[in-house]
């Protein structure tokens, strides 16, 4: 499948001649000339795929630069190098106007502070988007309309930003950006301002949304609960660099760095791990439980099942067959081999 | 890094400068040792290091008469002269000026009378009701029923035509210029200087050239007006607009707005609170300028307080003052209510239930219209039933003048005799060469060699200009004023800001003073000490003090709460924790109040020459009675450029002190 919207070796650096500076270092310059002559690397060396439909969350910390790379994405933010591809077209050679076009059509964004126009209502808000296309005011209002009503907002359409809570304005906020039925969906944050238990409403509204829409998104965040909730895949990024993509459990089992263990340290990991990333090969001596369990339960599901069972459970896919088992000792072993770790 | 870049070679001298403890001694002292060394042989000093010789002076004034008179007389293309073609832009503004004086009272015709003053009167509330609540709404009504029942209606009514017609023009003109600003780096770096420069000139550097190319009359003092107010709202449209969230703008490039969308439709609106607070400021300073421009003819109240003032009938005058005190406060009432009105969702039902303010302002126009047919004092008071609070003004100034001459005379010779004149002189003696010396090295301290070279720029054009002694009698005066405006707001703010009540009463005294015009401050002046050079002095300080005690309230109560709560824990008592914490935290702040009393007292000094003193203001005034632009312009820019002196080695030194303290 082709990528939604990549990136290669994209670099953006801060500083008095960036380009210059890429191109007497053959655009791979080290760290310490970096630093050496005064640049900021916000983003440096950075590639990724987005695929149809998928969720990638892009997650670091503070100043890692996440923000600057999803700018990048959409070229909010001119990078210093690198290429962006949006349906395989690149999207930095693209003239003023085309790009213009992309993203009146094809791309939306939601921001962490809402970024409502506070002189203009919900609806005027929303049909935003649509009206710089110059589409007339009735069947904007119209598709607005529509789109206030997906995210919950129906009867508040005349109401000031100011009028609202944080979470009604987050709504408008993505009400917003789905206006214009984009297939890119860019986040920067966009339930960082929220309070935990709105927080937690938003993201099951978000997952109901992307059921029904099935876009492409970049969501960037710095809660690691929250991409594990979300994500089909997660890069974490540190210091400007992506040092790893890959699934939440790839993230957490298999850690490319401490950094990352860092991040994954803390996790609810039974609730991540599904059976088959902690099950074992099944000898066949051993004597299993009549209890079978499915490789992609979550652990957390069927933990009461192991833990009430004497012998190991019998792991059998679809159509029946034994493909392994889990234990009781084992499951406690992979669940709690991060503290194991730390300690050891 | 770009710290250090400005500073240059200043870094190793500072560093030596303040020594190793941070002594406020020693710098002081090292600092004036160049002034002072200059002072103290200045005897032995040639002349023209004392005073530039009078041959010696740059011939400015002739240079920008030969300007204007090549503007006045050679015609461009040979067709029309610059004099015409201003000429001719100018009458463009009697249209929109006697369109909306007929509206608010002279008619239109016979048969087609203007609003009555009840109908005025009525909308005032209703607006005020509907920007800020019924309150708002009463105080309006009541301030514009003051000036019909008091005889004052039509002068009023003229003023406040000039205000409504002006306010919008220069509003107009300063967000363009500030759009053009923002959109273009150059032509901001081009205005902001000039943009400074207007905003120091004295109200009256503005008219000469006004009256000049465009005649004496109600239409210069308009266009006076606007050139005066606009500098203002370009400087708060660059802002506001350099101040929108970056997530709102990208939040308007991703709905793929064009630039010019994106201008009008994002960042403008945007900018709202901004530019609000820039209508305010404009509407404001266009009621203070048209008041003072009555002196090139513009009609209204400030005319007739001029006439008023000039045949010393307090009683009158004090009357029209009173007026225009209520005109500005509720028009800066008003104009903030709008400011801080916020959008709200509209109801729904019929056209009245959907716009009930815009309904019953209707009604109010309708009605009034109906009952002034039958009723004649409600279209116009009649002047028969005008009550006139003058003699009780002149009872209550010959009572004042009975019982406290004596010691009103005796406080202003008193000083005049043993600090004025002697303060005066000593002034007179500075050598011009000590006051570059003063200005360069504090500049170059504080500042780096650039802001030392704008300071040596200034200093000597104050002194090659060829008023170096009017400067200095300027200096004199302000000088005197602003340690006294000093010393009363630092004891009114110390005190006004140890509670929250105090300050709450003292803010809203100040701001109501504050948006009074100038020119009012000279009624009790005068009221007082008659026509002279105590007198003056007086009005600046009722003027000026009030930025100076603003700041040191807004200082004080600024100071971090933790560490005042570290000092009490520490076992301060309350004298010490004023004095040595909260004081010293608050003090950039207190200079940045003594700052702007120092523009406040430049402008006043200038006006107060209104009321015969031999300051640069005389010099200004001379002008304009020999209709000479060029002189006018060069001595507006001294003491403009006194101003922008001051105002930029306190700011620099404020700026430094902030880093120092950490409170940036
Ligand atoms: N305009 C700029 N000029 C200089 N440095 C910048 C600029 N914009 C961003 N940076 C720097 O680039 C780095 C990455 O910033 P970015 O905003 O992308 O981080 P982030 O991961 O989004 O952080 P946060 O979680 O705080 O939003 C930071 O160190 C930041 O200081
Ligand atoms: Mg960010």
């Amino acid at each position: 499948m082709d990528a939604k919207i990549a990136c290669r070796d994209v670099w953006k650096l801060y500083g008095k001649d960036p380009e210059g500076f890429l191109a007497a270092h053959n655009g791979d310059p080290p760290d310490d000339a970096i630093a050496g002559d005064g640049y900021i690397p916000a983003v440096r060396h950075a590639s990724l795929e987005v695929f149809p439909g998928e969720i990638l969350v892009i997650m670091g910390l503070s100043g890692s630069g996440k923000s600057t790379l999803v700018r990048c994405l959409s070229r909010l933010i001119e990078p210093t190098a690198g290429e962006v591809l949006f349906d395989g077209q690149d999207l930095l050679k693209m003239p003023a106007k085309e790009l213009i076009e992309i993203r009146r059509h094809k791309m939306g964004m939601v921001f962490q502070h809402f970024a409502l126009l506070p002189h203009r209502t919900v609806l005027q808000n929303v049909a935003f988007p649509l009206e710089v296309q110059g589409i007339d005011r009735g069947t904007r209002e119209k598709r607005a309309l529509d789109v206030i009503e997906l995210v919950g907002l129906k009867g508040r359409d005349g109401y000031y930003p100011r009028e609202l809570s944080g979470g009604q304005q987050q709504r408008v906020g993505i009400a917003r950006s789905l206006a214009v039925e984009p297939d890119v969906w860019f986040l920067d944050e966009p339930f960082s301002a929220l309070d935990p238990l709105i927080r937690r409403e938003m993201q099951d509204e978000f997952l109901r949304l992307q059921t029904m829409l099935q876009k492409t998104i970049a969501f960037i965040t710095h809660d690691f609960d929250e991409a594990i909730r979300l994500a089909d895949r997660i890069a974490i990024m540190n210091e400007g660099r992506i040092v790893q993509i890959g699934s939440p459990e790839e993230l957490v089992t298999r850690p490319a760095n401490d950094y990352v263990a860092n991040f994954t340290r803390d996790v609810a990991r039974e609730k991540l791990l599904t059976v088959a990333s902690v099950m074992e090969a099944s000898t066949d001596g051993e004597t299993l439980s009549d209890t079978t369990v499915r490789p992609t339960d979550k652990v957390a599901d069927v933990a009461r099942l192991i833990i009430d069972s004497e012998r190991p459970l019998r792991v059998a896919d679809d159509t029946g067959r034994t493909i392994g088992a889990v234990s009781r000792a084992h499951v406690l072993d992979v669940l709690f081999s991060v503290e194991a770790d730390a300690h050891g | 890094m770009a710290d250090a870049a400005v500073l240059g070679g200043a870094v190793p001298v500072r560093r030596w400068v303040a020594g190793s403890g941070q002594s406020g001694l020693r710098v002081a002292v090292l600092l004036l040792a160049p002034f002072v060394f200059v002072l103290a042989v200045s005897p032995w000093l040639p002349d023209w290091l004392r005073m530039v010789p009078k041959d010696w002076s740059a011939p400015f004034v002739g240079w920008i008469n030969a300007v204007v008179e090549v503007l006045r007389r050679e015609e461009i293309f040979g067709l029309l002269t610059f004099r015409d073609i201003t000429r001719a832009i100018a009458d463009l503004i009697d249209y929109p000026l006697d369109f909306v004086e007929a509206i608010l009272v002279a008619g239109f015709s016979d048969s087609v009378p203007g609003l009555p003053w009840i109908a005025v009167t009525g909308l005032a509330i209703v607006l005020g009701w509907y920007l800020q609540g019924r309150q708002l709404g009463i105080v309006a009504g009541i301030c514009f029923a003051y000036m019909a029942i008091f005889g004052k209606w039509e002068l009023s009514m003229v003023t406040l035509s000039v205000v409504l017609v002006a306010a919008p023009i220069a509003g107009a003109i300063g967000v363009a210029l500030g759009v053009l600003a923002y959109k273009r780096r150059w032509f901001e770096t081009l205005l902001w200087p000039i943009l400074n420069v207007m905003q120091a000139l004295p109200h009256f550097s503005y008219m000469i050239p006004v009256a000049i190319f465009i005649g004496i009359g109600h239409k210069a003092g308009t266009i006076a007006t606007i050139i005066f107010a606009f500098p203002v709202m370009a400087r708060l449209t660059i802002l506001g607009l350099k101040g929108v969230s970056p997530e709102v703008r990208e939040a308007g490039i991703m709905a793929g707005c064009t630039k010019r969308q994106m201008l009008w439709k994002v960042e403008l609106p945007a900018a709202r609170p901004t530019l609000m607070v820039g209508v305010n400021q404009i509407i404001m300073l266009c009621l203070a300028m048209v008041v003072l421009a009555s002196f090139v003819g513009a009609k209204g109240l400030g005319h007739d307080l001029l006439n008023r003032l000039r045949s010393l009938w307090i009683g009158q005058a004090l009357e029209i003052g009173v007026v225009i005190v209520f005109m500005a406060i509720i028009l800066d009432r008003l104009s903030q209510a709008w400011a801080e009105k916020e959008p709200e969702h509209a109801r729904e039902g019929p056209f009245h239930v959907r716009h009930p303010f815009a309904t019953a302002g209707i009604a109010v126009v309708v009605i009034s219209y109906v009952l002034a047919a039958f009723i004649p004092a409600l279209q116009l008071w009649p002047k028969s039933l005008s009550v006139t609070t003058a003699p009780m003004w002149d009872a209550m100034i010959d009572a004042i003048v009975v019982h406290a001459f004596d010691y009103l005379e005796l406080i202003k010779d008193t000083l005049l005799v043993h600090v004025l004149i002697p303060m005066r002189d000593l002034y007179l003696l500075l050598p011009w060469s000590a006051l570059l010396v003063f200005a360069v090295t504090l500049g170059w301290y504080y500042g780096g060699w650039q802001v030392a070279v704008i300071q040596a720029l200034f200093a000597l054009y104050l002194a090659f200009a060829g008023f170096w002694e009017r400067t200095l009698i300027t200096a004199y005066m302000v000088s005197f004023a602003v340690i006294v405006c000093v010393i009363i707001g630092s004891i009114v703010g110390v005190w006004a800001a140890a509670g929250p009540r105090r300050t709450k009463v003292v803010e809203l005294i100040l701001d109501t003073f504050q948006t009074f015009p100038s020119f009012i401050y000279l009624i009790p002046a005068i009221m007082l000490f008659n026509v002279n050079d105590f007198a003056a002095i007086m009005a600046i300080v009722i003027y000026a003090t009030i930025p100076t005690t603003r700041l040191t309230i807004f200082g004080l109560r600024t100071v971090p709460h933790d560490i005042v709560e570290a000092a009490i824990a520490s076992g301060c008592t309350p004298r010490q924790v004023l004095w040595k914490v909260r004081m010293p935290l608050a003090f950039p702040a207190i200079m940045l109040g003594i700052n702007q009393t120092i523009m406040y007292a430049l402008f006043m000094v200038v006006i107060a020459a209104f009321i015969g003193t031999t300051d640069l203001g005389q010099e200004i005034f001379r002008s304009k009675a020999e209709n000479d632009a060029g002189k006018s312009l060069v001595v507006g820019l001294c003491v403009a450029f006194m101003g922008l002196m001051a105002d930029q080695l306190i700011n620099a030194w404020a700026r430094e002190r902030k880093k120092v303290l950490g409170l940036e």
